[in-house]
């Protein structure tokens, strides 16, 4: 398969997927059917575990035994994190975070 | 549509512009380093219109990722937005003929645009929310399509831009931590990654990691939702 074909097919998923997670609440819950209490306790507790996965998603092919053992992604999202609490502006917290840790790994992790 | 609806949406979702011209951006950066030019984003921006999903699809295009592991972590990723939904099922009826654009266009900042706007009383919501979901996703196409560009004008040295994923999902992280209450599930999120890791390897650790958080947090429910009443219980008496 060429990679214009496997790119298209693969947007084309995404799409529908993003659409699709988007479009339960409506398909189910439309008609006024009362919502189940499982739905409604996933709903609370998934994001926060599903988030706390993707950020080891992340930075699952950094080698945290040798080398630098992960110093430039440890302090950028350390730096990420402080930022957001202190000023919970998503702009300043990803922006900061970013560029210290692009800072890093291009002049002082090299 | 209504320009005074245009005006008001403007105003109101000015940090979104921002927000989504440098997201985007980044998004669109990320994009072009895996290999796409502007006339792809731009698409990805129009069809696909999610944040983190993009990026994650940007990462999964660089390597070629199996299609069923495209669709399962796009699935997993935006699972958050089956949620958004519960709260618009009667107002997004006001929409009209746009009804199923609105609930396409149900991004996390325009949930947020949304559950912030309350009923104007000058101007109909059902336009006015047309006109936020319409703008965010401009802002949003327009950013996308800026970073493609800068990427391919700009001979700077972009290595470490891609870290922008990992700090969208940090600050959403810090959201999340300190909305809710218990922090089992993020604890259960973090030793199933580790241990799967562990198990599968780095590269095969989402999927088994995700199904045992989910049956985990099922299993812990009476524990993690005792825990959250009877903290609040504390609160009230405080």
């Amino acid at each position: 398969m060429s990679v214009t074909i496997y790119s298209i097919i693969a947007i084309a998923i995404a799409a529908l997927c993003t659409f699709a997670t988007r479009l339960v609440p409506f398909a189910l819950f439309g008609g006024k059917k009362e919502v189940p209490q499982i739905v409604n306790y996933l709903g609370k507790v998934l994001p926060a575990a599903i988030i706390a996965t993707l950020i080891i998603y992340c930075v699952r092919s950094v080698d945290f035994t040798s080398g630098y053992h992960g110093a430039a992604e440890i302090s950028a999202i350390l730096l990420t994190a402080v930022l957001h609490l202190w000023k919970s502006n998503t702009l300043i917290s990803i922006g900061g975070g970013t560029i210290f840790y692009m800072f890093l790994i291009q002049c002082v992790f090299v | 549509m209504d320009k005074s609806a245009i005006k008001y949406a403007f105003n109101k979702t000015l940090p979104v512009l921002f927000g989504y011209l440098f997201l985007g951006s980044a998004c669109g950066l990320l994009l072009y380093e895996a290999g796409y030019n502007f006339i792809w984003v731009f698409f990805i921006s129009v069809f696909v219109y999610a944040g983190s999903g993009q990026m994650l699809l940007a990462s999964l295009l660089a390597v070629q990722a199996p299609f069923a592991t495209v669709a399962i972590l796009t699935l997993l990723l935006n699972s958050r937005h089956m949620f958004y939904g519960l709260s618009f099922i009667e107002r997004f009826k006001k929409a009209g003929k746009m009804y199923p654009y609105m609930i396409f266009s149900l991004t996390d900042e325009t949930y947020s645009m949304l559950c912030s706007t309350t009923l104007s009383k000058t101007v109909d919501d059902g336009k006015i929310i047309k006109a936020i979901a319409l703008l965010d996703h401009c802002y949003w196409i327009v950013g996308c399509v800026a970073g493609a560009l800068l990427g391919q004008l700009l001979s700077f040295n972009f290595a470490g831009v891609d870290f922008a994923m990992t700090a969208l999902f940090v600050v959403i992280f810090v959201e999340q931590w300190k909305s809710f209450k218990s922090h089992i599930p993020v604890y259960a999120g973090i030793i199933c990654s580790v241990l799967c890791i562990l198990v599968f390897g780095a590269d095969n650790f989402i999927l088994p990691s995700l199904i045992l958080t989910v049956g985990s947090l099922i299993a812990l429910r009476g524990f993690i939702e005792h825990g959250n009443t009877k903290r609040e219980a504390v609160k009230v008496c405080q």
